[in-house]
């Protein structure tokens, strides 16, 4: 669309080539939201196959900026599920994560600025958090979800915190906005306002097995106990196989018998799933992930439409993709 | 899952992708990166501006070229060692026939129209090939399983019908915004700019009974193209308006409409305000092309202007047709990508709406409802991409009991955000699916073949290239390898009243029609009635046993007109679409319905969800909306 006056837009409005660019999503969630999108800071720690999902749909959606930490260096296997390194050694030869992602997505949406940030999410400073308004952390270790997450919180201004994690075939998400009010759109059109009190991610695992609704997909549990068998064993996320189902079998029924909860509650299989999957993403179940993901963001941005409180699950096995609530006033 | 045959299956498997656009990029990316290694893909369409925020294969750069064959290049740079072979064309070309579906062993669809949606389905049929189905809208969607003899094929449920306007609304009694927008578009706009031979349903009251001979519509010869646009102006707001309000009838219970002339709009002398295009002309830039916002220093399309600035718009608009894009009067079709195209129909609804007391809009909005964009997000894309490939990779490995249609809603139902349920049964009184016959109501003395050709075969029964039976013989063939022999003699078989045709078409005369290229033949049992409602029954037949969707159409008399069109199968990502829940299902579909909101999302503005009481799902993009097009009329572009 030309005509409307490019480069037209007066303080605040958006741009002609803005509302061009984004003329079919403006007509989904707005024009106010499509500003505040523009406005927001987003840290994602972590790149692999389910984050660089997320990373492409709010680059498109035309999120303000997007940084990107993750210092390891690029090997074969994290070509896998991921479609902004090229399969190419001589251009992702010696580089970070990171540094060939950010390369990659740069490209995808000129109005957004992509940037690399050196370090180690476990050692990150409170104040440096303080530049985004949005985190994600993907196949980080339970203390350092658990450190960030505290972190964000700790600060004066508002952080959502993300952690989101594909194994094979399974996912899980874990929201916490702490305090997070947004309006709602009623069946008949109309508007109100909604508040919503999050747990934090220690608070909600710190919620009693026996407690919890009886109906509750048994990925929470088995989830549970594979970051608990890691941080244990002092493994990183997904170096496990097959061969550690004994010792994880041993580790869940301790954990099920400190909370009064019947071990027979989480199937084995899905347990030797999850154990064979190590890093393995399944592509597919990557793209819903990070898809849902993306949308959470927009949401929790924009002040605007349900949200999800506070894990979301979806496993390709049964095709359900489901939201649990976690918390320790909802328990029981 | 059991991964190692997952993978065989994968390696082994030869796919059609039908549509690159917004769930097409998604899905070639996905298809590729688990492991997919021989992918065909069609589509006609080239890449636009508006498709750059979520068909993430495409950049700036690419804008005017094929989107097949820039997503096949895209993912290469990924991928570069798999096979991908771009089609850029249509897939209701004769080349993608029942041989060319048979070589694949799964076609997905990420489609934006059902037209093509439809035949996709057929050929799946015929060349006995399973079809994984997708739409989104918005952040809805759906997919679904479509296996010959296994489930139901896309034909089966009832499409939603999408809505129609009484031609008196749109003429004379417009109360919504909507059908302001019809009015300036369909009538107003095509009127003015599009093939003056086509019927048109304006109305027009002459000033004077015995000069009704001469068009007002015309510019006389040496008109001044301000007068002339002043003109048209005072005639179609003001002195329609007055003449319609001495039918005192129409208005016993309504509101009276506010004639409109220009000294109303524009009191301070109209002829020197208009047109002053350099007091407001952005020196720094030539516009590429003509823009009556630009000429007059609008700028913001979000804004509301007001009766004097509409009123400036499309004097301006009309006086810039004439003047930078003469060459294309006289066949213009409405396009939403033709600014000064939105310009000129935004004002004319705008002004039309003031009159008759029903709100303004801006032009964003105005755009919206004129081209019936479609909402469409990346992320809904990206999640019904991954679960057609969920799907897909089921059918491959023959895992029918798990097939599953999904449903992705926007408001969680038994807390599910995806939504799994199981695949329907086939309908066995479909006329696609199963061979059951579908009966017609017509005026046998009265109807020609033509009008059952055009209404009944190509637009319900969506058939490309029909050939009719009445018994044994052939009254009509369409396609081009006719003897010219025969095509004359069909020609003439066309203009001829049905009871009249060499074999004549009588009450209790049964058809068959049949479309090669789709293999598919139906029955027809032909039942006279002498007498249809004008408003209700516009086609001046009924056809029964028939579930597809209804033409959008504004005139009574028989010339379809599809309202609001898109104007092609461009930048919707498909549709979600409703299906109806039957009764003695499994699973009801009215699950889903739990929470209500997810239905009142589908209710867009542009009304193409029929009703809450069917199901979720499509159109958006993508559902819960069906884009009815005309055929013939394909994809306009301007010249320039």
């Amino acid at each position: 669309m030309d005509g409307g006056g490019a480069g037209a837009g007066a303080e605040g409005e958006l741009t002609a080539q803005e509302t061009a660019l984004y003329d079919r999503q403006i007509r989904v969630w707005g024009v106010d939201a499509q500003k505040r999108l523009s406005k927001a800071h987003v840290l994602v720690c972590g790149m692999n196959g389910t984050t660089i999902e997320f990373c492409k749909n709010i680059v498109l959606a035309g999120v303000g900026s997007l940084s990107l930490m993750d210092d390891h260096i690029v090997t074969e296997d994290d070509l896998n599920a991921n479609f902004l390194i090229p399969p190419d050694e001589s251009i992702y030869g010696g580089r970070s994560r990171a540094e060939v992602c950010c390369e990659s997505l740069k490209d995808f949406n000129p109005m957004v600025r992509v940037s690399v940030e050196k370090g180690d999410p476990s050692l990150i400073d409170g104040q440096f958090l303080d530049k985004f308004d949005t985190v994600v952390v993907s196949r980080a270790s339970l203390k350092t979800k658990l450190f960030i997450n505290d972190s964000c919180r700790k600060r004066n201004k508002h952080i959502a915190f993300y952690a989101i994690d594909c194994k094979d075939s399974c996912g899980e998400i874990f929201v916490d906005l702490q305090e997070h009010s947004y309006v709602q759109k009623k069946p008949g059109g109309e508007t109100e306002q909604q508040q919503l009190t999050y747990p934090s991610l220690q608070e909600a695992i710190s919620v009693l097995w026996n407690g919890l609704p009886r109906k509750m997909t048994k990925l929470y549990f088995a989830m549970r106990v594979l970051e608990n068998y890691e941080l244990s064993e002092g493994r990183s996320p997904g170096e496990t196989t097959l061969s550690d189902m004994p010792a994880v079998l041993a580790r869940m029924k301790d954990m099920c018998d400190k909370m009064s909860f019947n071990e027979s509650q989480i199937p084995a299989p899905l347990m030797e799933r999850l154990l064979s999957a190590g890093k393995k993403e399944h592509p597919p179940v990557c793209a819903i992930l990070g898809g849902i993901l993306g949308q959470e963001v927009i949401k929790s941005i924009s002040y605007k439409g349900d949200t999800i409180k506070n894990f979301f699950y979806f496993d390709a096995a049964d095709g359900k993709g489901v939201i649990e609530n976690i918390s320790p006033n909802s328990a029981n | 899952m059991a991964a190692a045959s997952s993978e065989e299956a994968i390696k082994a498997a030869k796919v059609l992708m039908v549509g690159a656009g917004g769930i097409g990029c998604e899905l070639l990316k996905t298809l590729a990166l688990s492991g997919f290694s021989d992918i065909h893909i069609i589509d006609l369409d080239t890449i636009e501006v508006s498709n750059l925020n979520r068909q993430f294969l495409f950049r700036q750069s690419h804008v005017g070229q094929s989107k097949a064959k820039v997503a096949r290049d895209a993912v290469l740079k990924f991928r570069p060692n798999i096979s991908i072979t771009p089609y850029h064309a249509n897939v209701k070309d004769s080349q993608f026939n029942v041989d060319f579906f048979k070589q694949f062993n799964v076609v997905l669809n990420g489609l934006d129209n059902l037209d093509a949606r439809r035949h996709v389905n057929r050929l799946c049929l015929a060349a006995e090939v399973p079809l994984v189905e997708s739409g989104t809208t918005g952040f809805l969607g759906q997919v679904t399983v479509h296996v010959k003899g296994k489930t139901e094929c896309y034909e089966c449920q009832p499409k939603p019908v999408p809505k129609s306007y009484p031609v008196c609304t749109i003429t004379s009694t417009p109360s919504k915004f909507v059908h302001c927008i019809v009015w300036a578009k369909d009538l107003l706009f095509a009127k003015l700019f599009g093939d003056k031979n086509q019927d048109n349903d304006l109305n027009v009251h002459s000033k004077d009974d015995s000069s009704s001979k001469t068009d007002v519509f015309e510019r006389n010869l040496d008109e001044d193209l301000k007068k002339y646009a002043q003109r048209i102006y005072d005639h179609v707001f003001g002195y329609n308006i007055e003449a319609a309000l001495g039918n005192e009838e129409t208005w016993r219970n309504r509101r009276r409409p506010n004639p409109i002339y220009i000294r109303d709009a524009l009191p301070e002398d109209a002829v020197q305000q208009n047109g002053c295009s350099q007091d407001h002309k952005n020196e720094e830039q030539e516009p590429s092309e003509p823009s009556a916002m630009v000429s007059l220093g609008l700028r913001n399309p979000q804004e509301i202007w007001s009766l004097a600035d509409n009123s400036r718009v499309f004097l301006e608009a009309l006086k810039l047709f004439f003047e930078k894009r003469e060459k294309e009067t006289g066949n213009l079709i409405f396009d939403k990508d033709d600014q000064l195209a939105v310009e000129f129909v935004t004002a004319a609804a705008n002004i039309r709406a003031s009159s008759f007391g029903i709100p303004l809009h801006s032009l964003f909005e105005a755009k919206g409802v004129a081209g019936n964009i479609v909402h469409a997000v990346a992320t809904t894309n990206a999640i019904i991409a991954g679960l057609i490939v969920i799907e897909a990779i089921k059918v491959l490995k023959g895992d029918y009991q798990n097939y599953r249609m999904t449903y992705c809603l926007e408001h969680p139902s038994r807390k599910m955000l995806l939504m799994p349920v199981e695949p329907f049964e086939p309908n066995k009184s479909c006329y696609v699916c199963s061979e059951t016959p579908l009966v017609l109501e017509v005026n046998t003395k009265t109807t020609k073949l033509r009008e059952v050709v055009e209404k009944v075969i190509k637009s319900k029964l969506g058939m490309n290239l029909p050939l009719v039976m009445v018994g044994a013989t052939l009254v009509f063939e369409d396609g081009d390898g006719l003897e010219p022999d025969e095509a004359a003699n069909y020609a003439l078989n066309l203009e001829k009243i049905l009871a009249e045709l060499p074999a004549p078409v009588l009450n209790g005369t049964k058809l068959t029609v049949e479309d090669f290229q789709q293999e598919l033949k139906c029955s027809i049992n032909i039942k006279h009635r002498d007498e249809f409602d004008t408003e209700k029954e516009p086609d001046g037949m009924v056809l029964a046993g028939w579930s597809g969707p209804v033409d959008k159409q504004v005139t009574s008399n028989g010339e379809k007109k599809p309202v609001p069109s898109a104007s092609s199968t461009e930048d919707l990502d498909g549709t979600a679409e409703d299906t109806s829940a039957k009764p003695g299902m499994k699973r009801k579909l009215n699950e889903i319905l739990e929470s209500k909101e997810n239905f009142d999302a589908l209710q867009n503005p542009s009304d193409v969800v029929s009703s809450s009481a069917q199901v979720v799902d499509d159109d958006e993009d993508d559902d819960l909306v069906m884009f009815d097009e005309d055929p013939k009329q394909g994809k306009k572009k301007r010249s320039q």
